[in-house]
């Protein structure tokens, strides 16, 4: 075991849902995206038992540039709220500078007073012919998002992870997650932009 | 087919690398009977063993699970099986005739919490203890604590390695966090993976006693089918194995026994230590619990306080002369485990009074939180 101090990366983060949803699935796409694409350290620990077969759900991903000692989140960098029960259970546990993302049908985040990203990602997976993409869509939109993958290693391990014959599918669903992504980006530097010229 | 050893690297959880592990030491039969959270140990042996020209049995319980798993041994193939704390209670017994046996064998624990049926989906080491002294009879036996995926594949490999060498059961003591925890395992090439087979016959057929030591202790074995004579039994036997009820064959077969591990004990024992040089405060701890215990002996530095680290690799034997060691000279001992005080009475009985042990414990279900052994560093001493 190395010295942990050292580091500059650590990101927590937190996937949620329902059962069925893909959450678990979704986790494992990340820790591997982070720890054989982008050579980072990771560990991913996911729901078991019941809830991972109906219940809430939940996969959390730790990604490190060195050795992760404990492997469940402390405090979140990151949540992505696929249901309600989900946000309301895990919402506590968001940083206060951390990103909220939420499958805006499914999750209301009330009282949430910071700026979030919604996204429609299980009603952009029946558009796209299979509801049960929407979690490859909203990794789309935590990597563009988030930074905290690169897009090729994610990408890639969407293609690899998911039943042969809907590779082509899956890279479309996240292409369309992560084009999400960024355009919620250059509206909110707009945004920003705009704010800064009327002060200044 | 896939071949045995899976070259590369993979991100995969603990159980599964503990099999890719079992599958580079060349195991070749698993006698299992599935259970809450070891059962992708057996699932992963299912589907890779008849790839490799293996079997695997799934037995009516965990009784024969183990029964089979000793006979297979005997008949010189690498065997194994994998549990959690109820199976390993019905386990013990057939433990025991691999132990009087001397035939080699890797029992996994993946632990979670008990007593009883517990908390079948969530970890402890609650079973430490029982790895310990859990079949009747005096004895000693090897236990490996595994902390993250990568690791409980190379432990699959030095279990198997010692179990062989020693001819004992090597128990390998991991827990639910660490088998269902996904993380990066690197595979090496085959050829860099050292495999130790069981010490053969040096004398011709009508000369072999199948329990007669060399000269480090270990008896050589001949495996059942080759033409030598050979007899196994539970019950106290001689050097030939054949049953002898009188004291003197038990002093001397328990002498036999307890000798593999006096005389080896240095090839056997392993620990890892971190910052402990300087060390006024040493965190003892294994498995899981190491993850924690290594986070809060860097918190602890970060806020001044010299601690370090001090991980078990072999939980058994117990590395009791380096704890006694380190006694003399430092402040305290902390131990770390998901239970509430088990190998922190390991740890209290070398120190003997000479510093003292605290623990920083959990009853099991989740983590101990490494907060939580911080408060104990900061204001135990």
């Amino acid at each position: 075991m190395k010295n942990t101090n050292q580091r500059k990366i650590f990101k927590q983060i937190i996937i949620t849902g329902f059962g069925g949803q893909g959450i678990v699935l979704a986790g494992k796409i990340m820790g591997q995206a982070a720890a054989l694409g982008d050579h980072m350290e990771s560990t991913l620990i996911q729901s078991y038992g019941p809830e991972s077969r109906g219940g809430a759900c939940s996969a959390q991903v730790i990604i490190s540039d060195t050795s992760i000692s404990y492997p469940y989140v402390r405090s979140a960098d990151i949540l992505a709220a696929m249901s309600q029960g989900g946000y309301d259970k895990y919402i506590g546990m968001l940083k206060d500078d951390g990103i909220l993302i939420v499958d805006q049908d499914l999750a209301k985040p009330h009282g949430f007073e910071r700026e979030y990203v919604a996204i429609p990602s299980t009603r952009m997976a029946e558009e796209l012919g299979r509801k049960m993409m929407a979690n490859i869509i909203m990794i789309g939109c935590i990597t563009a998002v988030t930074g905290a993958l690169t897009l090729e290693s994610a990408r890639k391990t969407v293609s690899d992870s998911v039943p042969k014959g809907t590779e082509e599918m899956n890279v479309k669903a996240f292409s369309k997650g992560h084009d999400f992504g960024l355009s919620v980006l250059k509206s909110r530097q707009k945004k920003a932009a705009g704010i800064t010229g009327a002060i200044s | 087919m896939k071949p045995a050893v899976l070259t590369g690297e993979h991100y995969m959880t603990g159980d599964e690398a503990c099999a890719e592990g079992a599958l580079a030491a060349g195991c070749l039969f698993f006698g299992g009977y599935p259970i809450t959270p070891a059962t992708e140990v057996a699932e992963r042996m299912s589907a890779r063993l008849p790839g490799v020209g293996g079997t695997y049995i799934q037995m009516e319980d965990e009784i024969a699970a183990m029964a089979a798993v000793v006979g297979a041994s005997c008949a010189g193939v690498k065997s194994m099986t994998a549990t959690s704390g109820p199976g390993f209670s019905l386990m013990m017994e057939n433990i025991g005739l691999a132990v009087c046996t001397e035939t080699p064998c890797v029992v996994v624990n993946v632990q979670r919490a008990g007593p009883s049926t517990g908390l079948p989906t969530m970890g402890a080491q609650g079973d430490m203890m029982q790895a310990r002294w859990g079949s009747h009879g005096h004895y000693d036996i090897i236990a490996l604590a595994p902390s993250s995926a990568q690791e409980i594949f190379y432990q699959s490999i030095l279990a198997f390695n010692l179990s062989e060498t020693y001819r004992t059961p090597v128990l390998i003591m991991t827990d639910e966090v660490v088998g269902h925890m996904s993380e990066r395992v690197i595979i090496p090439d085959a050829k860099e993976i050292k495999l130790m087979s069981r010490p053969t016959p040096k004398v011709g057929k009508e000369r072999f006693k199948p329990f007669a030591p060399a000269e480090n202790g270990v008896a050589p074995m001949a495996n059942a089918g080759e033409g030598y004579k050979i007899h196994v039994t539970g019950l106290t036997h001689d050097e030939k194995g054949y049953p002898v009820m009188t004291v003197d064959a038990q002093v001397s077969m328990m002498e036999r026994i307890m000798n593999k591990f006096a005389k080896n004990l240095k090839h056997i024992l392993r620990t890892e230590s971190h910052r402990i040089e300087d060390a006024e405060i040493v965190v003892v701890s294994y498995g899981v619990s190491a993850r924690t215990a290594l986070a809060a002996v860097e918190d602890a530095r970060e806020r001044g306080i010299r601690a370090g680290l001090l991980r078990l690799i072999t939980v058994w034997p117990f590395p009791s002369e380096m704890i006694c060691s380190l006694a003399a000279r430092v402040k305290g001992f902390v131990t770390v485990e998901q239970n509430l005080g088990q190998i922190h009475l390991e740890v209290q009985r070398a120190a003997a009074g000479k510093a003292p042990a605290y623990l920083a414990g959990h009853a099991g279900g989740s983590l101990i939180s490494p907060e939580q052994v911080l408060d104990v560093i900061e204001h135990g001493f």
